[in-house]
């Protein structure tokens, strides 16, 4: 944890910066001086699962909530006790909250006219908006007679027309069916790129979250786990809890056996692995983190890795199945193949060692 | 981030609620002291304290007889508007028919139209059909207000449970009745309870329906202490006071009971304002 | 019947709702017995609310002498009865604008669900509770001119003698308020924490301070709301009555149409005119709704939750 910066340094590159920001509910911690800076033009996602802090965390930024300690500073500037409508925010809500009232044109020109833009020039503004997100032709439409995914277009049309240096997304695509939020996620990651404006975006999907952000944000219990690129925090996640969440369902605990350079041999259950070490290792027993995809079908080089099991369960996925395999001793693991394999049939299959990854066990860590 | 203008105008609202509040409570001060009081002329505090009062009124407004009228009155209400109305909230949260809007509206006249609008051609029919005057008389003028009030509370209570609650019931081989009896009637026990308390609060003060319908010996308590302060002239105000107190104390018992199941603004809830669609 | 009418039938019977009627099923439809349980209170209405009225329609228009319109011929030219309607809007006009008034500020800084919310609200609820009459008797002793109130402004100096807040219009005035405020501030309270709160942020997101989320946000959404509490009160104090027999003075000043009709009945035992004066109480109300929920007209109708609720 850095110490917190002097807030009165403006750095010019930075669109935000949070310093030891705590806040608390009651009893409740919800967010444990977390600290994090967004550069301009990029997309950075707070991702974690319910309860980790990461709305807490945007409503603060957008002045919802005070924080108990910390500062937050927008474009060089603090904004810590600062109300919302001062901040140059533009945000995007879950249910989009679209003003019922108005039609999508005024609610679309609703914040240049808070801002005192003269008419003549919000109506092209709101056209230029609408446009950016395809949305036209609809400018007299009451909210109420849009569909979910042109509301969608809507809010976020209302939230870049005003330029704001910092846009705020909270869990936009949530509300949509499936087929629609892929859509919208790609005419989302579009319009970012044609408008390179600093944007933090709060999911718990972590597809959306791979597939939109310039960084990610792993958070969990108000506490930031990680911080990395999307292929860095789903190949390399920093600890077991980002592990978990990235999906890397095969979670073993075993006993250390050894340890040497960064390589790890570990054995339990009579199963023996090597991995690579991803943090310190205080105790006798270590977790073993492995993705079902990276659990390959036969023997690994030499016998290394090599676990032996029996099929119990067969989901067909299309493209590939999900294989449950249980090893003599009970141990249940999760694999993805290209074939599926029979029901009841004897299967071997190996991980290799760059990608079994290595954690203190949970029991050990203080 | 409060402006000092917000914080005044914040200042004077809650000034103008506790002004609001206060006085209302030294109003009802004011009748529970005089109703103890053995006199009282223009002093902070009376003379002298006496409970003869009570008993004085019980005695001279036949206190027992009127506090059974209304025992009578109330519960035939809350019982009947129940039999009438849970039934109708149930095929209106369920079915959708021609002129369903119309009937709802029907429904809903009476509880916007106030009492002594309709009272009054009402007294007429109930003269000419001679109920006037009599408890059964009484009893209808109040039913009136009370069946639609417990459609409207009702209506959304069933709307909320889910229809697929008695699908399922069926499915495992319930006939209409057990359906009704052991699924529905459970569920909706709540809702009923909460009805007929606010029907009850409601209809101990209504007072203009049993003022024009009522004859001397079928007056509830609220039209007996009307008349008691009528004629105030002539009696000591003390013994109506002790009256009021006496109406204020039945009230109140039964509105706390209430409270206890009811959110305090159901009992306000006449019209709310439904969203359109578009 | 079509398959997929077929289906939807089905799917609509699981639901437990009436499947939509075709042209096809209308022939075939199976009585739903459900629509039965309807017909008491539909017979009730009718009997004893549509009935009354309509027939109190018609007495009105057969007086005891003066052709059709004696009655209300009769009305517009005696003293004591024509003027009736304006007394009564000068006590329910103010009234109204007092109670809507008051509680449109109060209700609006009282929108966050909070501890105090709750006392408040239930607080309230007594005097509505209560009723008219007690607080008629609770006026005349505490509002009266020996009455506390009174005491304390003399002990305070600021008002010297024994007030006059009884037995005119005053006192009527004060009932009405008593009595109405707390239903306006309740129902106009319901109206607005039915807004989605989010919106008030989405605004303040877009630059808008409180006043401009109050104006923009806020008010248009609450004008339909605040139109029907305007009308559910002002009917509600245009047919005041018990107040001001006990705490107005019945024979001038506060000497409202409910009076004027409560006499024809019962003291003079016309029916014929007492319901010819109801039905102008009636017409009256009626216009005053119209007009007001007229206006409302000129404001969105529409759902008060933002977006796909």
């Amino acid at each position: 944890m850095s110490k917190p910066a002097d807030p009165g340094t403006a750095d010019p590159a930075l669109a935000v910066r949070l310093d030891g920001i705590t806040k608390r509910f009651g009893e409740v911690v919800a967010l444990h001086e977390v600290s994090l800076q967004v550069q301009r033009g990029e997309l950075m996602t707070l991702l974690g699962p319910s309860g980790c802090g990461k709305t807490t965390l945007l409503n603060l930024v957008a002045g919802f909530l005070v924080p108990d300690a910390g500062e937050i500073a927008i474009d060089g500037v603090r904004v810590t006790d600062l109300p919302t409508y001062r901040r140059e925010i533009g945000m995007t809500f879950q249910n989009y909250a679209l003003f019922p009232h108005m039609s999508v044109e005024r609610n679309v020109g609703f914040g240049l006219r808070m801002q005192g833009v003269p008419a003549s020039q919000i109506t092209p503004r709101v056209a230029r908006a609408l446009k950016l997100v395809q949305l036209v032709q609809q400018e007299h439409k009451l909210p109420g007679q849009l569909s979910g995914g042109q509301q969608q277009r809507v809010a976020i049309a209302r939230a870049i027309v005003i330029e704001p240096p910092l846009v705020l997304m909270d869990e936009p695509l949530s509300n949509l069916d499936a087929k629609l939020r892929i859509e919208t996620r790609a005419e989302i990651r579009r319009i970012h790129r044609e408008l390179d404006r600093a944007t933090i975006y709060v999911t718990h999907d972590q597809d959306e979250a791979l597939s939109l952000a310039d960084r990610i944000v792993v958070m969990k219990d108000g506490v930031v786990q990680q911080i990395a690129a999307p292929p860095e925090v789903y190949a390399q996640p920093a600890n077991l809890e980002v592990a978990r969440f990235m999906g890397y369902r095969n979670v073993l605990e075993l006993g250390v056996d050894a340890e040497h350079d960064g390589r790890v041999t570990l054995s339990g259950s009579e199963i023996r692995l090597t991995g690579v070490r991803k943090q310190a290792l205080p105790g006798a027993r270590a977790c073993v983190a492995i993705r079902p995809e990276e659990l390959v079908m036969g023997d690994g080089p030499g016998g290394l890795n090599t676990i032996v099991g029996r099929v119990e369960n067969v989901e067909y996925c299309g493209r590939d199945s999900l294989i449950d395999i249980v090893t003599a001793s009970g141990v249940l693991l999760h694999a993805r193949a290209a074939r599926p394999a029979a029901l009841g049939d004897e299967v071997r299959v190996h991980v290799p060692v760059e990608r079994a990854l290595v954690y203190p066990s949970d029991a050990a860590r203080a | 981030m409060k402006t000092r203008l917000d914080r005044a105008w914040r200042g004077l609202l809650l000034g103008l609620m506790t002004l609001f509040v206060v006085n209302v409570g030294l109003m009802i001060a004011a009748v529970a002291t005089s109703s103890f009081a053995r006199r009282w002329l223009g002093t902070w505090l009376p003379e002298g304290w006496t409970t003869g009062w009570y008993t004085a009124a019980w005695k001279e407004f036949q206190l027992d007889w009127i506090l059974w009228v209304t025992v009578e009155v109330v519960f035939a209400v809350v019982f009947l508007s129940l039999l009438i109305g849970v039934p109708a909230a149930y095929t209106l949260a369920r079915r959708n028919f021609i002129g369903k809007r119309a009937l709802m509206l029907l429904f809903l006249l009476p509880l916007m139209v106030p009492p002594i609008t309709y009272g009054i051609p009402l007294a007429t029919v109930l003269y000419k059909a001679q109920l006037a005057g009599t408890i059964n008389g009484v009893i209808l003028a109040n039913l009136i207000p009370a069946a639609p009030f417990v459609i409207l509370v009702m209506t959304p209570f069933i709307e909320q449970i889910d229809p697929n609650l008695e699908s399922a019931a069926r499915v495992f081989g319930a006939s209409t009745a057990r359906m009704f009896w052991h699924v529905l009637v459970p569920l909706l026990a709540p809702g009923i309870l909460a009805a007929s308390l606010l029907v009850l609060v409601r209809t101990i003060a209504l007072f203009e329906l049993t003022f024009l319908t009522a004859g001397p010996d079928s007056q509830t308590l609220v039209v007996a202490l009307y008349y008691a302060v009528f004629a105030a002239g002539v009696r000591a105000p003390q013994s109506v006071d002790a009256m009021a107190m006496v109406y204020m104390l039945v009230t109140l018992v039964w509105l706390l009971i209430a409270l206890r199941f009811v959110n305090p603004t159901q009992l306000v809830s006449r019209v709310k304002e439904q969203p359109l669609t578009a | 019947m079509s398959r997929s009418s077929a289906r939807s039938s089905i799917r609509a019977t699981l639901r437990g709702r009436e499947a939509p009627v075709s042209a096809t099923t209308l022939a075939r439809a199976p009585f739903d017995r459900a629509l039965l349980l309807v017909v008491p209170a539909t017979a009730f209405m009718l009997i004893l609310f549509v009935y009354p009225f309509l027939y109190g329609l018609g007495l009105s228009f057969e007086p005891k002498e003066g052709g059709a319109l004696g009655n209300y011929r009769h009305f517009f030219t005696t003293d004591n009865l024509w003027p009736t309607i304006w007394t009564t809007l000068r006590l329910a006009v103010p009234a109204t604008l007092i109670n809507v008034g008051l509680a449109l500020p109060i209700a609006y800084k009282m929108r966050v669900k909070t501890r105090y919310q709750r006392w408040v609200t239930t607080i309230l609820v007594v005097p509505i509770t209560l009723g008219t009459v007690l607080i008629a008797e609770g006026a005349l002793t505490y509002f009266g001119p020996k009455g506390w109130l009174s005491q304390t402004l003399q002990l305070l100096h600021i008002y010297d003698g024994p007030i006059r807040l009884t037995h005119n219009y005053w006192g009527v005035l004060i009932s009405l308020v008593i009595s109405g405020f707390p239903f306006a501030f309740l129902l106009i309270l319901s109206y607005i924490t039915g807004i989605d709160p989010v919106l008030a942020r989405a605004a303040a997101a877009l630059g808008a301070d409180p006043a401009a989320q109050f104006r923009h946000i806020y008010l248009p959404l609450l004008a339909p709301g605040l139109a029907m509490c305007f009308c559910l009160a002002f009917v509600q104090a245009f047919s005041v009555f018990p107040s001001a027999v006990l705490l107005g003075s019945p024979a001038g000043p506060t000497r409202v149409i409910s009076i004027a009709a409560y006499e024809a009945a019962f003291e003079q035992y016309d029916y014929s005119l007492a319901s010819a004066i109801a039905m102008i109480m009636g017409f009256v109300q009626l216009v005053i709704v119209a007009a007001v929920l007229g206006l409302r007209n000129l404001f969105y109708r529409g759902p008060v939750t933002g977006g796909k609720g």
